[in-house]
């Protein structure tokens, strides 16, 4: 991926930056431009909370080349508690303890990087809610 | 105008290498190893955790306690001696992900192990000066240490992050006294491209280690006119177990101002996170006018020593990020040696 590429997904990647329609109220990440509720315009910007709990969730042994090295890794999708889902690797846990429900926060990781001499791509991966 | 620490966070990596398992691999003795360093085992980061994920995860702590808006940070600095770039900032990445770009001043430091301190030292200092009104130091390593090497059994990840401010109403402890001790002295060094560090074996004891601590934590006592008795608590860099315990002897200092930031027997040394990460141990626990003293140690050589007095509102300011004891003793998981080189890049992979 060209740096300029996730250059523009960094309020995503690394703030959460969502959109809240301002007419009904309807939650979007990444933002829209136009509401598919009320189809307004008009959206405020916030960072989601990084919490939220498995939707479902797998075990990719055979990625694309940029992920070769990461394999084994679980992959969920999240249900956020700013109500939004967002597809996601799981890691710091051990495949078994990773179920449907199972509460998660997204911590700052490197997802993957160019080579030796490329950039490295940083964002958000979910790990298990420990107390 | 009091000038002090108003949010600190701290993160620790989850997995964890006992001294025995690196030890069977080089047919090593463990038990003399856990004896001399004083250290049973240590942090490991995973393949994607780096000094600036550490960062992030420990301004993010920061940020919680100190209730701010994270624009309203003027500066931020991260030290460390594995930054992942060699030209790039890390703390350009840290200010993006908190949120704190784009009126924020910003530098990587290096300094061997003190370089945390020096972001520290700086972010004070621009807030007293009112160049700033609130400026952030972090303190980070994943430190890499020569397979078979005795820097293999304690060079760890960890990271700490402390935010400066003024607000009377946010202090959680103000900073009374600084102090710098430095000169060029050649214990322990890494030269371009060099993939591990060097030392100079037992020279970095006593006229490095010892004599760089020593001269600071004598020349801000003499500073501020107190004694080691007139504080609660004392942390000092820790490489090993048996540093701190033994340059606080030689300071006048007992073990139980010692042991509450002694984290290294199970952390390891996190090198730039080494002091830091024992500061906030002890914010973590620190009652409302508790005097601590803090002085890293950097090769090189260099200490930078604080005196702080703890504030009422450490107690309600404290649980709203995780404690650095329940990232160190909870949640962990062991690693055996070949997981561990997989995940520290020891092994050569096909091009």
């Amino acid at each position: 991926m060209p740096p300029a590429r996730s250059w523009r997904s960094y309020p995503q990647t690394y703030r959460l930056e969502a959109g809240r329609c301002t007419s009904c109220g309807a939650v979007y990440f990444p933002p829209r431009l136009i509401c598919s509720q009320c189809k307004g315009r008009e959206f405020e910007t916030f960072s989601m909370k990084r919490t939220g709990k498995v939707l479902t969730h797998t075990v990719i042994r055979t990625p694309s080349a940029a992920f070769a090295g990461d394999a084994p890794f679980a992959v969920a999708i999240v249900e956020m508690d700013d109500g939004v889902r967002l597809t996601t690797q799981v890691v710091d846990a051990d495949f078994e303890e990773i179920r449907i429900g199972l509460p998660v926060k997204l911590e700052f990781r490197r997802v993957y990087s160019e080579g030796d001499a490329g950039v490295i791509n940083y964002g958000y991966k979910a790990v298990p809610v420990r107390s | 105008m009091a000038v002090g620490i108003i949010g600190y966070g701290a993160h620790i990596p989850r997995r964890r290498i006992k001294v025995e398992e690196i030890a069977k691999v080089w047919g090593a003795d463990a038990p003399s190893y856990k004896r001399g360093l004083e250290l049973r085992e240590k942090s490991v980061p995973g393949l994607d955790e780096d000094t600036i994920t550490l960062s992030v995860e420990a301004a993010r702590n920061a940020l919680l306690r100190a209730g701010i808006d994270a624009r309203e940070i003027g500066c931020i600095y991260v030290g460390s001696e594995s930054h992942p770039y060699a030209v790039k900032p890390s703390g350009a990445t840290v200010a993006e992900a908190i949120g704190a770009t784009p009126d924020c001043h910003c530098a990587d430091f290096e300094f061997a192990c003190k370089a945390g301190s020096e972001g520290m030292f700086v972010a004070h200092g621009l807030v007293k000066a009112g160049l700033v009104k609130y400026g952030m130091g972090i303190g980070a390593d994943t430190s890499q240490g020569a397979p078979g090497d005795a820097l293999e059994y304690s060079a760890a990840a960890g990271a700490a992050a402390f935010i400066m401010g003024s607000d009377e109403e946010r202090l959680l402890a103000t900073i009374d006294e600084t102090h710098s001790f430095m000169t060029d002295t050649p214990d322990f060094w890494r030269r371009e491209h060099q993939y591990y560090p060097m030392h100079g074996g037992r020279f970095t004891g006593e006229p490095a280690y010892f004599r760089t601590v020593t001269g600071a934590v004598k020349a801000i006592l003499e500073k501020s006119n107190l004694q080691p008795a007139d504080f609660k608590y004392a942390v000092f860099h820790q490489p090993n177990g048996k540093f701190p315990v033994r340059v606080g002897k030689m300071l006048g200092f007992q073990r139980e101002q010692i042991d509450t930031g002694r984290l290294v027997p199970t952390l390891g040394n996190t090198y730039s996170g080494s002091s830091p990460l024992g500061l906030t141990a002890v914010l973590d626990v620190a009652d409302p006018g508790d005097r601590v003293l803090m002085c890293s140690y950097g090769s090189g050589a260099g200490s930078d020593a604080f005196i702080l007095t703890v504030k009422e509102r450490i107690r309600e300011a404290r649980d709203r990020a995780p404690q650095t004891r329940w990232l160190l003793d909870e949640n962990i998981r062991y690693v055996e040696y070949g997981e561990y080189a997989k995940l520290r890049r020891k092994i050569r992979l096909a091009e």
